[in-house]
């Protein structure tokens, strides 16, 4: 059964709850190599979108999406607002006038807003960000996918290859945002933002995981 | 004329460089502040920035945007994304150090130099000796 609208909103909630649960740790993951608000941020950002999505009556899953990728280049601050912003708002542009997405849909969704998250960063695998979480994670969907696995099963797939994206970041040297500043001391602590992009993945198989 | 947006992870700052730079004008030069998540939240924020490059685009020919750190140059971009497009060739990112950068830039548009000149200058101003 494609995801419908509900099950899209349903996603966005749990991230928002999951994001609020991973507050503190992603804050403190962010105060070893960041300026310690990726918490923070990435929980008022899902707040105020989640309170936008409460009061909108969507046409179709893209202006969901385009609602949340708005409020949180406004509402974030750090660079996961302009960087979540363009990954929801390019979530958005794919799935424009569509009532329900299939497990292709959501292949050609992710691709665009992992491909608009590297273009508005600039950053390469590697460079201990979100990328390195999420390109793995949309190369093991789309894997998935190619040798028949269910929509669901593609899913789990994909969450998993970001945990493990997410984990190998931590011996990276950063080379993008504040913790670029600290070199080689940047070595030996996980990426929040990769966390932060594992988890809303996570979320995904995990609220999607009757998705066929 | 050459119009600003100061861009700074909290709103007094970008509102006190936006003042600094001000004062050495006198009001001849159009600056505007986008400092913080808002009044109170630090942080940069894309729908703040492009109200501001908004205001600018109204007032000057070209702007220039002077940026703090971290991510006030990916907000930036993003704000830039969110223009029209036929408007976007006219807003320009500077290399320059914010304080610095920002008065001398106000000071070369209130004497009429183009983006470029106005640039250099403002870029210069970082090597400017300031321990004499």
């Amino acid at each position: 059964m494609p995801l419908t609208q509900e099950a899209v909103r349903a996603w966005l909630q749990r991230c928002a709850a999951v994001l609020e649960e991973n507050r503190d740790y992603l804050t403190q993951l962010d105060a070893a190599i960041g300026d310690a608000d990726h918490g923070v941020n990435m929980d008022r950002g899902f707040k105020a979108a989640m309170a936008r999505l409460a009061s909108l009556n969507a046409p179709d899953i893209g202006s969901v999406f385009k609602t949340v990728g708005m409020t949180l280049v406004a509402t974030v601050g750090g660079a996961g607002g302009p960087l979540y912003g363009t990954f929801f708002l390019q979530l958005g542009v794919k799935t424009a006038n569509k009532q329900e997405l299939t497990p292709h849909d959501w292949a050609e969704a992710l691709e665009a807003a992992i491909n608009g998250v590297i273009a508005r960063g600039q950053a390469r695998p590697g460079d201990k960000t979100m990328v390195d979480a999420l390109l793995p994670a949309l190369e093991a969907y789309k894997a998935a996918l190619q040798e028949g696995a269910s929509f669901a099963e593609a899913l789990a797939r994909s969450a998993a290859a970001a945990e493990e994206g997410m984990k190998a970041t931590i011996p990276m040297i950063a080379k993008k945002g504040r913790a670029s500043y600290l070199g080689e001391r940047s070595a030996g602590h996980q990426d929040p933002g990769a966390t932060s992009s594992y988890l809303l993945l996570q979320a995904a198989a995990e609220t999607w995981a009757d998705a066929a | 004329m050459v119009a600003l947006v100061i861009v700074a992870h909290s709103a007094k700052l970008a509102e006190g460089v936006r003042e600094l730079a001000a004062q050495m004008t006198q009001g001849r030069v159009p600056i505007f502040a986008a400092g913080g998540v808002d009044d109170d939240i630090l942080g940069t924020n894309a729908e703040r920035i492009r109200a501001a490059l908004e205001a600018a685009l109204a007032s000057g020919e070209q702007v220039l945007v002077l940026m703090d750190l971290g991510s006030a140059l990916l907000s930036t971009r993003m704000a830039i994304d969110l223009l029209p497009e036929e408007q976007r060739p006219r807003v320009r990112l500077s290399q320059a150090p914010l304080v610095e950068g920002a008065v001398v830039a106000a000071v070369e548009a209130s004497i009429g130099k183009d983006v470029d000149e106005i640039e250099a200058s403002a870029v210069e101003a970082a090597r400017m000796p300031k321990v004499v």
